[in-house]
Formats: structure tokens, C-alpha cells, sequence
């Protein structure tokens, strides 16, 4: 990816890989992360057809409504896009409404899940109520802590931009926090293909 | 204070810069390496301790030392400890020590993170331990320490069969020093990988440098997985979840699948800086290059890959079946190769080598010999059959001890001697040392040899007390002598230690006639280590620069002088040369950020209040840290 060097961080450069070491460190932490949930995933999945009591996911998945907020969080990624395009254009204006709108996006999904979350809830799945409960709401209550922290660095690059600390030379900031978002998005199309679309037989 | 923005760092002055402060907010990577070592010194000493209990337990039958309940709790902790408090830290002591030095850099990529993993790893530490006084009513005489055995094996370890908050402590301890590993790995490939001083290509790196390396990805893929165990087992235990309740349907495999799938990597984490320290010591005093350099590197990034694919060698006996037995069977003897690999490449290091008998070539021999027996004895239970015999034995205990005391701490115990002079300036005796070794040596072997043959009398693992004449009480009874020999052995070391460090003799920096850059600067190194980045033109760097080859090919020595001239050493000018270097400014915010971590963890024991004041904690830390106005980090 980026092999370009942003104005500014020419620095990045003088590594040995021509990597600058934060984009390395971002790569790192998310390749780790790929374990982190592909083994809330794995025990999902095991699980899924080992329920002895109701609710079972059939019940209670809202597919449609799942959808929307799915494209919401899409959607989000390209303002993303947006935002680290605007502030390697040096258009510190533009990024901050994008990085905003990201945000907005974001948190709309967040939203979305703690409106599913209750409305399960009041069907009766809880954490200890079947193994479906346990697995459904650590993983996805993961994610969306990974969502939530996502939006507060978000916020955090706006308020910096605000106070004049985050300038067009700190492109790089806006590209790790970037790399981030698109990884917790892209976990979320696995976990709402395998956790929701496919049903076993 | 923290915030002194992009401090200029005297070669003169950072030296006087000592005191409590100093340490508490060093962001410098050989501080924070002597840090490491220290700490994990200091819970080696108890986890000795608990060894002891233990051997003193079992020294005769129906022992009566200690009661069922707190046997388990003690040889929960001593294992516990010795893996993540001992071997794990002291290895990331070491690669903190060497690996800036080794490929010529000024620190690592991310001082700071790596003070944050420092932290992380002492507060886990403590709070780990803390259990002993907290987790239980120790006025009742009663133990709070876990009792689930290192491995924490669940549904044994739900609230029905381990009440209390013993295993609380563990799953949440274990957690915070996850967090500390998975930085220390972050932290070490970007420094590995972009910090490199020129023409140090990678198969132009010592070897320590890519044993760490590999060992830094095994950290960082395999600590996830126990992280997602431990998460589970805390959702378990504190919110009622399901994760391994058979009454709800789980599995009560899941466990052991991801606790292996982790915790085969991890012995390799434990074992392989220890194959890298041998490396390094043996060409040193065998005065040869290491034999077959390449074999040694890519094995070692063989055992890397295939650590992953043979977990369910723990898990022989738990019914997966002829096919799943039979495929991790033979994968477990394959992983055996690269190991051996190894051990002929340091065999023909020595072979035909003018080798000198220091301290740390004995520790390296006592580490191949008994890693040898220690991987051979892996291999008798890698076979299905023979394990079903051997798993859950006394045989068992003996082959880990081989391979983690014989193998990884013997290896840390070479670097240990070899790599003291570098960071004191001072040697440690020899005589003493020599002392140390074989104490420690032969009380290794009177601890752990008699355990094969218990074990394959059937002794099982895990019992607090056994009945008399079932033909075990002298073999139990010599390997409690043997423990205490071991521990004089220790008693020695730290004598020596202390006293070296106060008034051993000068090394100078150079006492080995060493071969790799670390030798080149003064010792202990100056804060920013080198006054002029190296430039690198060949493997064993140094050495290269001490000696040419003369037309037979015999090593003679550069005269005097012609080697100082390429100006790439630190010898003597650093004090005018450091002038203009600029080194990361130390923050204490590092410090703050990592003590969050525990004070959540008591807020989920105790009062979930306390879980937001935490995250407060590590996030004004961690705010503080990255808004500080410092370069670089
Ligand atoms: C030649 C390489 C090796 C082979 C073939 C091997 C094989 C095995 C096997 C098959 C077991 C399971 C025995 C059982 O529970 O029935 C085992 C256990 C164990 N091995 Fe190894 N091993 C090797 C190297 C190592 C190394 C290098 C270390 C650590 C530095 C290590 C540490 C352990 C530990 C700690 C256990 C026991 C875990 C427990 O049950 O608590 N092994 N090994
Ligand atoms: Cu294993």
C-alpha cells in the first residue's frame, strides 16, 4: 500500500524498509489482531449448532436491518478515504468534515448494535443464557469496542486539527488511523457474512 | 519534567543521571533491559522458593509440609511464574539489552512503548502475586494464590471447581503481561526491520538478532490466541457466560485447543533467545565463525512456522482420534529436525575450535547437553502410543524442566556472563562462576533425572503426597537434595553478582575479543550507544575489523590502530562526538498508561467502579504520551 511519501515525512525513508516505522507498527498490530478475532470467530462458529436452549439465532437475526447498518459502516470507509485524500491535498477544511462524517457513520452503526443488542435482549438472550448469547455479544461487543475506540481517535485527529497540532506535515496520522478503521470494517463484512448470511442447513 | 521537548543528550552528562526518577521514567532500551532482567531476577528467587516448598512436600512419602489446597496453589505459581516472570521477561531483557546494539541503532523504534512494556510486565507481575495475600483470607491461614496449574485448564477452572479469586488473579494477570509481550514484539520486528545501520543486511545479522525476531512474531500471533482464552474465561467467571460450561453445550476442548495452539509457540518464545545467546557465545570462545550460519538462521525460522501445526500433541489422550493423533505425531517429530539441525551446527562450531573454558562456554555446553536430552525425551512422547504411557507422569515434568531449565535458562545463564562486563564495565568472577555452573549443573541433573525414572514407574504429576512403598521415595528424596544444590548453586550467583558489580575487575570493552558491534563501543555503552552509526560490511562486523586472514588463512590481528581508524567506534571520543545527538526525552507517561491495566483488573474483582477510574488512568496516559512533543516515538 501508500508507497508514496506524504510531504513532510520524508524521514519515512530512511528505514530500511522505506516503511516509516508507525505504518509498520499499524501493519503489525493488525496482522496480530487477525488471531485476536478469528478466534472469537473459530468459537462462534463451533458453537453455533451446540445450543441447548433458545433463543436461537434464526429467531432473532433482523437480516435487513443488520444490512443497513452493514452499508452504513461501509460507507464509512470511503469518507475515510475521503479524509486522508483531503489532507495529502493539504485541505485541512475537508479532511476534518470527512474525518466528522466517518465518525458520524461510526457511531450510526454503533447505534444500530445497541439497538439490536436490546432488542435481543428483550427476546431473552443474554450472555448466560445459551452459548449462541455468550458467543453472539463477545464477539460482536468486541468489535464494537474496536468501533468506539476507532471514533475516539477520530475525534482526537479533529480536535487536534482544530487546535492548529495536526497539520498538513501529520498526513501520517490520518493514514494509521485510517488503516485501522478499514481493518474493523472489513472484520465486520467477515463476521456478518459468517456470524449472520450463512446459516447452516 | 517528562516534557522536555527534544532534549540534546551530553555524552558527558547522562551518565550522572541517576537516581529513582530516572528509572521510573527511562526511555532508554538498556535501561529498561537491566529493568527486565533485574525484575525477572528478583520473581526467579520466588519462584525458587515455591520450587522448593514443593521438593521439601515431596521428599518423603505422605509428606505433611503443606496441605492439598496449598500445593496446588504453589506449584500453580511456581509455574506460572518461572514461564512469564522468569524466562519470558529475562529473554526481553536480553533482546532489550542487545538487539539496538547488535544492528547498530541508537534505541528501538518506540522507546516509549517499550517503557510501557516494562511497566505492563511489572504490575502483572505484582498483581499476579498479590493473590497470595488477596485472594484468599490469608488470616485463615488460607492461600489466594490460583490453583488451575499453569496451563489453567477450563471447565476445571469455572467458579464450581476453583472458587475464590485465585484464578481471577491469573486470567487477569496473565492478561496485562500479554499486553506487555504483544509490545515488546510490536516494538522489536519494527527495530529489527527498519533500524538496521547500513549494509547490515538481514542475513548479515548476529544471530541472537534473528532468534529474537522470530521469537517477536511468535509473540505477537501467539499471545492473541490466549488472550481470546483468557477473555472467555473472564466472561465465564465473572458475567456468567457460557464459553466452557458442558451444562450449556461447550466443549471442554476449547480450552486446551487454544491454550496449545498458544502454548506450543510459547515454549518456542521461551527457547529459541536462548538458541540465539549460544549462537552468539560459542564462535566467540570457540574462536570461529558459527558453523553454517545460514542452517542455523533458517531453522530457526522453521521451527518459527511449524510451532503453529502441533499443538494437539498436548492432547493426545483426550480422544480426537487415530487421524488428528497420527497427523500432530508426525508433525511433532518433524519439528524435532530444525532443532537438531542446531544442535550439530553448534557441535561444529566447537569442532576443532581452540575453545576456552570460560563461565559461559560451560553453560552453553550445560545447555546442549541437557536441551538435547530434553528434545529427545519430546520426541519419545510425540509417538501416540508411547505418550499414552508417559502423559500426566513425572516423565513429563522431566522433559519441560529439561528443555526450559536445562535448555532456556542455561542459555540465559551463558548470556548472563558473557554480556554482564558490556553493561557493568565489570567482569563477574570466574571462579565463582565456574562454582555456580556446576552446582547448578549437578543439581539439575539430581532434580530431574531421577523424574524420568519416576515418571515411567508411573509417578503421576500433580499429587501433593504419595503412599510409601511403591519404589519412589529415594528417587523423590535424591531429587530434593538435588533441588537444594541448585538453589546454593543460585545462592553463589547472586554473591558473585552483587559483589561483581561493586568490585569486579574492569573489562574494558572488549574482554571476550568479541565479534559482533556491541564490543565495539565503550562498556557500559553510552546513552546513545554509537557515537557514528556503523557501517556494516560482513557478518561478525567487528571481528572483521580486528583481523584479516593471512594467506593460509589464519586470523591475524589488524595492527593497532588501522582498525580504529574507520572512526565507527566509540573509543574514547564519544565524549565531544555525542554532542549533537538527540535521544527521546524520558516521560513518565509510559508508567502512567500501564498502571490503567491493573487498576481495571481490580475493578472487575472488587468494585467496577474502579474499571472506569482505570481506563481514565491509561487513557490520560496515554493521551499525555502521544500529545508529549517528542520525536520518533
Ligand atoms: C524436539 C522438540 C520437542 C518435542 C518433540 C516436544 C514434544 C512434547 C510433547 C509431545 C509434549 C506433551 C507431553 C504430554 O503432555 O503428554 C510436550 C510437553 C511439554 N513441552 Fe515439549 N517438545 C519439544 C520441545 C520443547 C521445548 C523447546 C520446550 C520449552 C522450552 C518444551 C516445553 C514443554 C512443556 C512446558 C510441556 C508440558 C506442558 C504441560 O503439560 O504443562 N518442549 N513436549
Ligand atoms: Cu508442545
Amino acid at each position: 500500500m501508500a508507497m508514496h511519501a506524504p510531504a513532510g515525512e520524508s524521514h519515512a525513508l530512511d528505514t530500511n524498509t522505506g516503511l516509516d516505522n508507525r505504518k509498520l507498527l499499524m501493519w503489525l498490530f493488525l496482522a496480530s489482531e487477525c488471531l485476536f478475532f478469528g478466534s472469537f470467530i473459530a468459537a462462534f462458529l463451533l458453537y453455533r449448532d451446540r445450543n441447548v436452549v433458545g433463543p436461537y439465532p434464526e429467531d432473532l437475526y433482523d437480516i435487513p436491518f443488520t444490512s443497513v447498518s452493514s452499508f452504513v459502516l461501509l460507507m464509512s470507509s470511503l469518507t475515510m478515504v475521503l479524509a486522508l485524500a483531503a489532507i495529502q491535498r493539504g485541505n485541512l477544511q475537508a479532511m476534518r468534515v470527512w474525518l466528522i462524517a466517518t465518525a458520524l457513520l461510526g457511531i450510526s452503526f454503533l447505534s444500530g448494535q445497541a439497538f439490536e443488542f436490546t432488542e435481543f435482549w428483550n427476546e431473552g438472550l443474554s450472555l448466560d443464557q445459551n452459548l449462541f448469547g455468550t458467543t453472539f455479544f463477545v464477539l460482536t461487543g468486541f468489535h464494537g469496542a474496536h468501533v468506539s475506540v476507532g471514533v475516539l481517535i477520530l475525534l482526537s485527529l479533529v480536535d487536534a486539527s482544530w487546535r492548529g497540532k495536526l497539520t498538513t506535515d501529520h498526513s501520517l496520522a490520518v493514514e494509521l488511523a485510517g488503516l485501522y478503521w478499514h481493518f474493523v470494517d472489513i472484520v465486520w463484512i467477515v463476521i456478518f457474512t459468517l456470524i449472520y448470511l450463512i446459516q447452516p442447513a | 519534567m517528562a516534557v522536555s521537548a527534544g532534549t540534546i543528550q551530553h555524552g558527558a552528562t547522562e551518565h550522572s543521571e541517576s537516581g529513582l526518577w530516572s528509572w521510573l521514567t527511562t526511555v532508554d532500551h538498556k535501561r529498561i533491559g537491566i529493568l527486565y532482567c533485574v525484575s525477572a531476577l528478583v520473581f526467579f528467587l520466588v519462584g525458587g522458593i515455591e520450587a522448593l516448598l514443593i521438593r521439601i512436600q515431596l521428599a518423603q512419602p505422605n509428606g505433611t509440609f503443606l496441605d492439598q489446597d496449598s500445593y496446588n496453589r504453589i506449584f500453580t505459581m511456581h509455574g506460572t511464574t518461572m514461564i512469564f516472570l522468569v524466562i519470558m521477561p529475562l529473554s526481553t531483557g536480553f533482546i532489550n539489552l542487545l538487539l539496538p546494539l547488535m544492528i547498530g541503532a541508537r534505541d528501538v523504534a518506540f522507546p516509549r512503548l517499550n517503557a510501557f512494556s516494562y511497566w505492563a510486565f511489572l504490575f502483572g507481575g505484582i498483581f499476579l502475586n498479590a493473590s497470595f495475600f488477596t485472594g484468599g483470607n490469608i488470616f485463615e491461614g488460607e492461600l489466594g494464590a490460583p490453583d488451575g496449574g499453569w496451563f489453567g485448564y477450563a471447565p476445571l477452572t469455572l467458579n464450581q471447581y476453583s472458587p475464590g479469586d485465585g484464578i481471577n488473579y491469573w486470567m487477569l494477570g496473565l492478561q496485562i503481561l500479554g499486553i506487555a509481550t504483544m509490545a515488546g514484539g510490536f516494538n522489536f520486528i519494527v527495530t529489527t526491520l527498519n533500524m538496521r545501520a547500513p549494509g547490515m543486511s538481514l542475513l548479515r545479522m548476529p544471530l541472537f538478532v534473528w532468534m529474537a525476531l522470530v521469537t517477536s512474531f511468535l509473540m505477537i500471533f501467539a499471545m492473541p490466541i490466549i488472550a481470546v482464552a483468557l477473555f472467555q474465561l473472564t466472561f465465564d467467571r465473572i458475567f456468567d457466560a457460557n464459553f466452557f460450561n458442558p451444562a450449556a453445550g461447550a466443549s471442554p476442548l476449547l480450552w486446551q485447543h487454544m491454550f496449545w495452539l498458544f502454548g506450543h509457540p510459547e515454549v518456542y518464545i521461551l527457547i529459541l533467545p536462548a538458541f540465539g545467546i549460544v549462537s552468539e557465545v560459542l564462535p566467540v570462545f570457540s574462536r570461529k565463525p558459527l558453523f553454517g550460519y545460514p542452517f542455523v538462521v533458517f531453522s530457526g525460522v522453521a521451527i518459527g512456522f511449524m510451532s503453529w501445526g502441533v499443538w494437539a500433541h498436548h492432547m493426545y489422550t483426550v480422544g480426537l482420534g487415530s487421524i488428528a493423533n497420527s497427523a500432530f505425531g508426525i508433525s511433532t517429530i518433524l519439528i524435532a529436525v530444525p532443532t537438531g539441525v542446531k544442535i550439530f551446527n553448534w557441535m561444529g562450531t566447537m569442532w576443532g575450535g581452540s575453545i576456552s573454558f570460560k563461565t559461559p562456554v560451560m553453560f552453553c555446553l550445560g545447555f546442549i547437553t541437557m536441551f538435547t536430552i530434553g528434545g529427545l525425551t519430546g520426541v519419545t512422547h510425540s509417538m501416540v502410543p508411547s505418550d499414552y504411557q508417559q502423559q500426566d507422569t513425572y516423565y513429563i515434568v522431566a522433559h519441560f524442566h529439561q528443555v526450559l531449565f536445562g535448555g532456556a535458562l542455561f542459555g540465559l545463564f551463558a548470556g548472563v556472563y558473557y554480556w554482564f562486563p558490556k553493561f557493568t564495565g565489570r567482569m563477574l568472577s570466574e571462579t565463582w562462576g565456574q562454582v555456580h555452573f556446576w552446582l547448578m549443573f549437578i543439581g539439575f541433573n539430581l532434580t530431574f533425572q531421577p523424574m524420568m525414572i519416576l515418571g515411567l514407574m508411573g509417578m503421576p504429576r500433580r499429587i501433593s503426597s504419595y503412599p510409601e512403598d511403591y519404589g519412589w521415595d529415594l528417587w523423590n528424596m535424591i531429587a530434593t537434595l538435588g533441588a537444594f544444590t541448585i538453589a546454593l548453586g543460585i545462592l553463589v550467583f547472586l554473591i558473585n553478582f552483587i559483589m561483581s558489580i561493586r568490585n569486579g575487575e574492569e573489562s574494558g570493552p572488549d574482554p571476550w575479543d568479541g565479534r559482533t558491534l556491541e564490543w565495539s563501543i565503550p562498556s557500559p555503552p553510552p546513552h546513545y550507544n554509537f557515537a557514528k552509526i556503523p557501517v556494516v560490511h560482513s557478518i561478525d562486523e567487528f571481528w572483521h575489523r580486528k583481523y584479516v586472514e593471512d594467506s593460509k588463512g589464519i586470523p591475524v590481528p589488524v595492527p593497532k590502530g588501522a582498525a580504529i581508524a574507520t572512526g565507527d567506534h566509540g573509543d574514547g571520543h564519544e565524549e565531544d562526538e555525542g554532542h549533537d545527538i538527540h535521544m527521546p526525552a524520558p516521560s513518565y507517561m509510559p508508567l502512567i498508561a500501564a498502571a490503567g491495566l491493573p487498576i481495571v483488573a481490580i475493578g472487575l474483582l472488587y468494585a467496577y467502579p474502579l474499571i472506569a477510574v482505570g481506563a481514565i488512568v491509561g487513557l490520560v496516559g496515554l493521551y499525555g504520551w502521544v500529545l508529549e512533543p517528542v520525536g520518533g516515538d
